[in-house]
Parts: structure tokens; C-alpha cells; sequence
């Protein structure tokens, strides 16, 4: 149970639930079906590419947009109904939200004002939210007096200042600088946390989602195709989408045997279960094996397995492009001391760890990404 | 094995669609009922002047004595006014823009004061002190035209150079071996388009319009020659200005369909007419 | 270009505000033009002109950004450019073609009058006329609120979505969102736009000629007939005092448009 930093008493976290919703924009699905559980005080990140509904399904949640069929749920009950004025949610938008004739002041207190608190104590709560957000000497300076960073933290301290039942959170750190973004992102999540406001945060940057979420929901063409903590999410991705989309994947050329073993790069090895106890089902013959760059070993050595196509500077790692027999190229991470002698032409020896890997269907020309892993 | 996306384990059982509170409704109506006022208050002059002059004007215009020397004089003026206002701004709103970005902010103010001063004041002021050779031919009114038109072509132009990217443009063409007048003539006028197209519209627009200097200054453009049938024939001056109103929305129609096209073409988006009549000063972006 | 203003525009100028200190028989300086211009029927042709510009502005200003507002909450783009073009073609339309327009439908013998006189409402007996001032603001209406439109488009537009969701997100109501964030970050570019119309309706000179002739005092009419001759002897150079008078109040009007919509840009950046 979290306790509420500015009333002090205890606050029993609220669930939200999406229930198979769907909205569809004319001929195009935003979204299709989707549901998700969102535990008591818990952030659950929705990442995915433009386009793929995850904007339109937090606008649902806070009420700027209905659903054609569905249900939202608050605390178990169902909100399709209420105005998104009475929903007691916050949300942060991308940018310039803002209202621009207000001091920040003004602005963060907006919300009270619209409750019915008065002057002096909303002036009290208001100054404390933006000392949370460290803001407190620009309380009175203008949007347009504050940088972009500035803004931002502003309007989570305006979000925050009802203290709201759900923060919601619309790509917030989009606009801003790189360095900044980094700050923010910290400051928000120990924020969240130290309130314990259930949160749902959309961003189509995974470092952002990875760095900060409990769970991280990715999306593709109006629906989830994984749930689940950052780790896993890396680690034992359920689609080839999901593998690809989070973190730098490659895809090898193997076979798959009767016994259950892949055989890429040249070696054996046994293919890894994505969760406890499913069975794999995929047929004998021409796969791909997954697996990151890290994942792969790489050696100077005559006539090996593959050419060095070029190096990207990583800082500790270099990331060094390999062309294999076959067209197949991939990437594999070496400490960047290592990879000095590594120049482009030279030839090198790829192979895999004696680990277990994930496998999924050949790809070939036109097919879908969406297939599963196994 | 399935793709792990459902972690509902209920079955769905919301009956029907999500109920929304209809907020567009009330909205709607109301929108569409000043509309409609609207559109009654502009439309009803408009069908009754057409009723009371019947159409049989219509045709009667063209074969009134005078009409086309007018047309023509206001068509001769249009096009010289265009010209010098063009030739005059462009040069000088590239060169301020590109060399002098502080200049900018003087050179709105300089081109708002045409507005300060009424036409109606500008022409006593003019007859004052033009010499007579000038006071006797129909160019003054041109001269005096472009002075009228120059808040609006600035405003047009402005708003083209601003959506280019001047700088990076010219320094292109300049490292490609471009001279000043190249530049301008290739790679410049033909990205402002649709900005001089939206300039010469409004420019046609005022002179076709323009009353009063061209009365006083006893000139016969088009917009003077129609007041003529006043005393005669009451009918045949309403069908002229039925004519005159027809005739310049079908001009600048046409002007806004080739712009168009031609943007298109170019991918520089439709002509906003009229976009430019806003007279503004903003903060300076630096 | 500074050199084509300072002959087409400063010359003039200065022309009549020599003039209207000059005394027309000897060329010395006085002031009684000025003071002339500042009394008796001149008095009144700038009151009468001032209240003029002040109906045709303000109510022009409103129904304006109703219009304006209508088309900006609608969807379809359609609608919108139609408004944004008819719009321009009426705000150019005024002078003579448009009093005759008006007299046709409106004028003492116009064909509305004649129809709502058959129906038993005789307008005229009412107490309304074409040919007085308010006829003339009604009049003016036809040009000022198209322009009014034109110009307070870009403000309207220059209100982000993101303002009113998270005022509704905050709890806020319709009107409320319009009281504390909508109304005050219009209100600048509102002002500035009815002062610019209220320019535009002083300035104007040949519609109210075309439908009164004189017969309602005017200030830009007056300036007028003093090119056309009707001056009494002595007093010529009465109508350049006139026209700085005029000069003057736009000039005035002109500086706290610029300085409004300054305001305005700030916030609407």
C-alpha cells in the first residue's frame, strides 16, 4: 500500500482493465480486440511502432475517445460512460499542453481550481507539487518562459496535483533532448513510485519502456502481442515481432532435427522454451534461430564462416557486422579492444554458445513476423 | 504455441457497444444554424439584386458604351500594378530576410503604413503634389495602386519565404556556382509559386475593386464606370454590379485552380487565398 | 523599395499635413483649419463617423468569430476552405456595387421591402431606413464580417487540442475551459481583429457615398467632397486638416493592433 505524499494517509492503489476493445477509424482498425490488466499501483508501458493503436487506446482509457466495443474498467467498474472531465485520471500529453496565459503556479493548481479548493490551499499544494518536480522557484514564470523539459515536469506536477486514481502518460518524453529525456524518465518512475499511482505510459522507445516500466505491453496493428516484465521481454520474446522490435535481433539460418536440437554456425544446440512447460511444435527443417548480438561468439580466423562487412562504435562494445556464406548478415557484439583488430574484409569464424536459443520459422519473401516462437 | 497477447483469462461479455455520452449532438445543431443565418444574410441581397435586375442586364453590359475601354483600363492597371508590386518586393523581401533579419521587423511596420493612411486621404494627397504630366495620365492611379497593394503582397510573400528554407537554399545554389540573379530567377521564384500566385490574386482583387482613389482621380476603371448607370437605369446598375462581383470570383477561382495545380504538381500544397489578408506582427523569431 | 514608399506615400503625407497647418490663401501657418475641422458639421462627421466604425466593428466582430468558430470545430475540410474563399471574395466587396445591392433589396423601393410591405410589415414606416447610420453599419456588415472571419481563423486555429483535453482531463466543463484558458488566450487577437475592422470601416469611403450621399455627415465623405470642389471659399485646405485628423485615430488604432497582437503571439506561439 502506498501512501499519498501530500494528504498523508494511506492509499489503496486502483486497477484499470481494457476488456477486448476496438475502434476502428473508417476502414482502419486502431484497435482490434485488446485487453489488458493493470494491476493496483503498478506502470505498464504500451511500446510499439506509429500506428499501431496504443495512443488510441490510452485516449479511450482517459475518455477523448470511445470505444466501438469493449469495456474499460476502473476499479472494476466500467467507465465507457463517464466524461473524461469525471474520470479523476491525470494525463501528460506529448507537448504544449500547457495552458499558456497561466503561470506554472496557476497551471499545476488548474485542477483544484476545477475541484473546488480555495485559493490558499490550493497555492500550498501546488508550490509542493512543483518542489516534487524540483520546480518550486519558477512557480510564477510562463509556459513560454520554461524549456521544454521544464514544461513537461510541470505537467506532471499538474497531472499529479488531484492526485488521480491513473496517471496516463501520451509519449511525454518525445519532444524533448536526448539528455533531458534521461532525467525526466528517472524522475518520473521514482515519482510514480514513491505515490504509487497506477500508470500507463505509451512511447515507441523501448530503452524508455525497458528503463522504466513494471510491465511492458508491445503492440502491433491494434493489438498486444506480449505482456510482460522488461526482462523476459528481452530474454524469451513471444513473436518474432516482439524479438525484433526489443533490442537488436538476428536471425540465422539453421535446421531444425527430429530430436528436438537446432544446428546453425556449425554447431548443435538445443532450442529454448519460451515459457515453463510449452511444448515445441515446430516440424523438422529449415529454420531461423534467434539470438542477440551479444549472444554470438566471434574469432579471427582463416577461412572461417563469414566476412566482416564494416564496425559500429558502441562505446564499451563494438557492434561488428558479419556477412555470412549464404547472404545472411549478421551483428555481433565484441569488446570494442577486440574488434580494433577486426577490419573490414577480414575473415572471421561466427558461432553459437552451447545455450539454448530461440527458433522461429524461416522467413521467407512476404511473410507475416507475427509467427511464434518456440 | 500460441502468441503470449491475452492475459485475460473472462470471457467477454460486454452487452452492445460501449455507451458514450453524446456531446457532438448539441454542437452540430448549433453550428449549423449560424451557418445557415449567415449564409441567408450574404445570400439575400445577392438573389434579389439578381431578381431586380433581371437577366437581361446581363447581356445588355457588354454593349454598353464604355464598357470595354473600362475593363480594359482596370485590366491594364491590374497587370502594371502586379508587376512593379512584384518586382519591387521580392528582391527587396529575399534580400532582407536572407542579409538583414533585424531589418524585418521594420520593414512590416513600413509596409503596414499604407493602411494608416485611407485611400481617401492618399488621393488628396496625391493630387497635391503630383506634377501635372503625371496628374494627367491614367499611371498614377497605377503608382498609387501598388502603394495600396504592398501590405498585402508583403504579407503573401512573407509567409512563402517563411515555409522555404531561404538560407539553406541560396547557399546551395551559391556553392553550385549560382550568381545572385540565377538564384533567384531558377531556384527561388519557382519555390514561391503559390506565394506570388495568393500576392497577384489579391493585387487583381483590389484593383478590380478599387473605387474610390480611381473616382476622385476622374479615371473610368471598371468599378467607376459601373456607378455611371445610376442616374439612367437603375436595373442595368445593378446587373453591372451583379457582373463586376460575378466576373471576380470567376477570375480568381480560375487563378486559385491553375495555382493549384501547379502546386500540386510541385507538392507545395493547395493556394490559401486570402490567408494573407491578416495584417500581423509577430515576435520576432530569432 | 523605401525609395517608391517615400515618393508614393510619405510625400502625400506630408502634403497634407503641411496642408492642413497652411493657411490656403497665404500659405502661413495657422491653425484654423484644425480648428475648423474640430467643430460644427466636421465635429459631427467625426462623431457620427466614430460610432459608425464602432457598430460596424464590434458586432461584425462577434458574428465573426461565431462563423469563424462554426467552421473551425467542423470536420470537413470542405466546408472550411468554401467559408475561407467566399469569405475572401465578400471582404473586397463593397463600395458602389454593393450599395446597389443593398438599395435593390433593402432601399426604400427595394423588392424585400416591397414583399415584407405586402405581408403588412411596412419597414419603412417602422423606423428603419437604409440611408441612416445604422443602415450603412448594416451595410458594412457585408465586408466586415468576412473580414472578420480571415482574421481570426489563424487565432482559432493557433488553439492547441491539447489545451482543452487537458483542461477536461483536469476536470473542467465546457464553459470553464472557455473562461480560464480558451476566452483569455483569445481575447488579444480578438481585440486586435475588431480594432483592425474598426479601421477598416473609418477608412471607407464609397459605399457610404454610394448610399447616402452626403446626406448623413462622414468624415471620409467630407473629405471627399472638398476633391470634388463644394468648398467654401478660404477653407480649402480644411479637408487636409480632415484627413490627418483621420490619419491620427487609425495611426492610434493601427499602434494597439500591433501591440495586441504581440500579446497575442506569445501566448499562441
Amino acid at each position: 500500500m502506498a501512501t499519498s505524499v501530500i494528504t498523508g494517509t494511506a492509499k489503496a492503489g486502483t486497477s484499470v482493465s481494457l476488456r477486448d476493445v476496438t475502434r476502428a477509424f473508417g476502414q482502419v482498425r486502431a484497435l482490434d480486440g485488446m485487453s489488458l490488466e493493470i494491476a493496483p499501483g503498478e506502470l505498464v508501458a504500451l511500446l510499439g511502432p506509429s500506428g499501431c493503436g496504443k495512443t488510441t487506446a490510452l485516449r479511450i482509457v482517459a475518455g477523448f475517445e470511445h470505444a466501438d466495443s469493449g469495456q474499460v474498467l476502473v476499479d472494476g467498474k466500467d467507465v465507457s460512460g463517464v466524461p473524461a472531465a469525471r474520470r479523476d485520471m491525470g494525463m501528460v500529453f506529448q507537448s504544449y499542453s500547457l495552458f499558456p496565459n497561466m503561470s506554472a503556479l496557476d497551471n499545476v493548481g488548474f485542477g483544484l481550481r476545477m475541484r473546488k479548493m480555495g485559493g490558499a490551499g490550493r497555492k500550498g499544494r501546488a508550490l509542493e507539487l512543483l518542489e516534487m518536480v524540483g520546480l518550486a522557484d519558477k512557480a510564477r514564470q510562463y509556459p513560454h518562459q520554461l524549456s521544454g523539459g521544464q514544461q513537461q515536469r510541470v505537467a506532471l506536477a499538474r497531472a499529479l496535483a488531484i492526485e488521480p486514481r491513473v496517471l496516463l502518460l501520451d509519449e511525454p518524453l518525445s519532444a524533448l533532448d536526448a539528455q533531458v529525456r534521461v532525467q525526466l524518465r528517472e524522475q518520473i518512475r521514482s515519482l510514480q513510485q514513491r505515490l504509487g499511482t497506477t500508470t500507463l505510459f505509451v512511447t515507441h522507445d523501448q530503452e524508455e519502456a525497458l528503463s522504466m516500466a513494471d510491465r511492458v505491453g508491445v503492440m502491433r496493428a491494434g493489438n498486444l502481442e506480449q505482456v510482460a516484465g522488461p526482462a523476459e521481454l528481452y530474454a524469451r520474446p513471444a513473436t518474432a515481432f516482439v524479438a525484433e522490435f526489443v533490442g537488436t535481433m538476428n536471425r540465422v539460418p539453421a535446421e531444425l532435427a527430429a530430436d528436438g536440437t537446432v544446428t546453425a554456425l556449425g554447431t548443435s544446440v538445443p532450442v529454448a522454451a519460451v515459457k515453463e512447460g510449452a511444448a515445441t511444435d515446430a516440424a523438422p527443417g529449415p529454420v531461423d534461430v534467434l539470438v542477440r548480438p551479444e549472444g554470438l561468439s566471434l574469432a579471427a580466423a582463416e577461412g572461417g564462416n563469414g566476412i566482416v562487412a564494416g564496425r559500429t562504435f558502441l562505446g564499451a562494445v563494438t557492434r561488428v557486422s558479419v556477412l555470412l556464406s549464404g547472404d545472411a548478415e549478421v551483428r555481433v557484439d565484441v569488446p570494442s579492444t577486440a574488434a580494433a583488430a577486426l577490419a573490414p574484409g577480414a575473415s572471421v569464424q561466427v558461432s553459437l554458445p552451447p545455450a539454448a536459443v530461440l527458433i522461429a520459422p524461416r522467413r521467407g519473401a512476404g511473410e507475416a513476423a507475427t509467427v511464434p516462437v518456440g | 504455441m500460441a502468441p503470449v497477447s491475452r492475459a485475460v483469462t473472462r470471457p467477454m461479455t460486454s452487452p452492445g457497444a460501449a455507451k458514450v455520452p453524446r456531446r457532438r449532438a448539441p454542437v452540430a445543431v448549433w453550428r449549423w444554424v449560424i451557418l445557415l443565418l449567415a449564409g441567408a444574410y450574404f445570400i439575400l441581397p445577392l438573389a434579389t439584386a439578381q431578381r431586380f435586375a433581371g437577366l437581361s442586364s446581363f447581356s445588355s453590359v457588354f454593349t454598353q458604351p464604355g464598357f470595354a475601354a473600362s475593363l480594359w483600363l482596370s485590366a491594364q492597371l491590374a497587370i502594371m500594378t502586379t508587376l512593379i508590386t512584384l518586382v519591387l518586393m521580392v528582391p527587396t523581401t529575399i534580400y532582407v530576410h536572407l542579409r538583414l533579419p533585424r531589418l524585418r521587423r521594420v520593414l512590416e511596420g513600413i509596409t503596414i503604413l499604407p493602411i494608416v493612411i485611407p485611400p481617401i486621404v492618399l488621393i488628396l494627397g496625391v493630387l497635391q503634389v503630383a506634377p501635372l504630366w503625371l496628374k494627367a495620365s491614367q499611371w498614377l492611379l497605377g503608382l498609387e495602386y501598388v502603394i495600396l497593394a504592398m501590405p498585402f503582397a508583403y504579407r503573401a510573400i512573407d509567409a512563402g519565404l517563411r515555409a522555404l528554407d531561404l538560407k539553406t537554399l541560396t547557399e546551395a545554389a551559391s556553392s553550385l556556382g549560382a550568381g545572385w540573379v540565377t538564384t533567384l530567377w531558377r531556384v527561388l521564384l519557382p519555390n514561391l509559386g503559390t506565394a506570388l500566385m495568393s500576392a497577384t490574386i489579391l493585387i487583381v482583387a483590389l484593383v478590380l475593386g478599387e473605387f474610390t482613389m480611381a473616382s476622385l482621380d476622374l479615371w473610368v476603371t471598371f468599378p467607376v464606370w459601373i456607378v455611371q448607370f445610376d442616374q439612367l437605369d437603375a436595373q442595368m446598375s445593378v446587373g453591372a454590379s451583379l457582373f463586376a462581383l460575378y466576373a471576380t470570383w470567376v477570375i480568381l477561382l480560375a487563378i486559385t485552380l491553375v495555382g493549384t495545380r501547379q502546386a500540386r504538381r510541385t507538392g507545395r500544397g493547395e493556394v490559401t487565398l486570402f490567408t494573407a489578408t491578416r495584417i500581423q506582427t509577430t515576435v520576432s523569431e530569432s | 523599395m523605401g525609395a517608391y514608399i517615400a515618393l508614393g506615400l510619405l510625400i502625400p503625407l506630408v502634403a497634407i499635413v503641411a496642408g492642413a497647418f497652411q493657411d490656403s490663401a497665404t500659405g502661413a501657418f495657422t491653425g484654423a483649419n484644425v480648428s475648423i475641422a474640430l467643430h460644427g458639421t466636421y465635429l459631427t462627421g467625426f462623431e457620427q463617423s466614430l460610432l459608425l466604425s464602432l457598430i460596424a466593428s464590434v458586432i461584425p466582430g462577434v458574428l465573426g468569430l461565431l462563423i469563424a468558430y462554426a467552421i473551425f470545430t467542423s470536420r470537413a475540410s470542405a466546408l472550411r476552405q468554401v467559408v475561407i474563399t467566399v469569405s475572401g471574395v465578400f471582404a473586397n466587396f463593397g463600395g458602389v456595387p454593393l450599395a446597389f445591392l443593398f438599395v435593390s433589396s433593402l432601399g426604400s423601393s427595394g423588392l424585400i421591402t416591397g414583399w415584407l410591405s405586402d405581408a403588412g410589415l411596412r419597414i419603412y414606416d417602422h423606423g428603419f431606413s437604409l440611408y441612416t447610420l445604422s443602415g450603412v453599419a448594416l451595410v458594412y456588415m457585408y465586408f466586415q464580417i468576412p473580414l472578420m472571419v480571415l482574421v481570426i481563423l489563424p487565432a482559432l486555429e493557433g488553439l492547441r487540442p491539447s489545451w482543452r483535453e487537458a483542461a477536461e482531463n483536469l476536470g473542467a466543463r465546457g464553459w470553464q475551459y472557455w473562461r480560464h484558458v480558451g476566452g483569455p488566450v483569445l481575447l488579444p487577437s480578438f481585440l486586435g481583429c475588431v480594432l483592425l475592422l474598426f479601421g477598416s470601416a473609418l477608412s471607407a469611403y464609397a459605399t457610404a457615398e454610394a448610399l447616402t450621399s452626403g446626406t448623413i455627415p462622414l468624415t471620409s465623405i467630407q473629405i471627399g467632397s472638398f476633391l470634388n470642389g463644394n468648398v467654401i471659399a478660404g477653407q480649402e485646405n480644411v479637408g487636409k486638416a480632415l484627413g490627418f485628423g483621420m490619419v491620427v485615430i487609425i495611426a492610434a488604432v493601427m499602434g494597439l493592433y500591433v501591440l495586441l497582437q504581440r500579446r497575442a503571439a506569445k501566448w499562441l506561439r
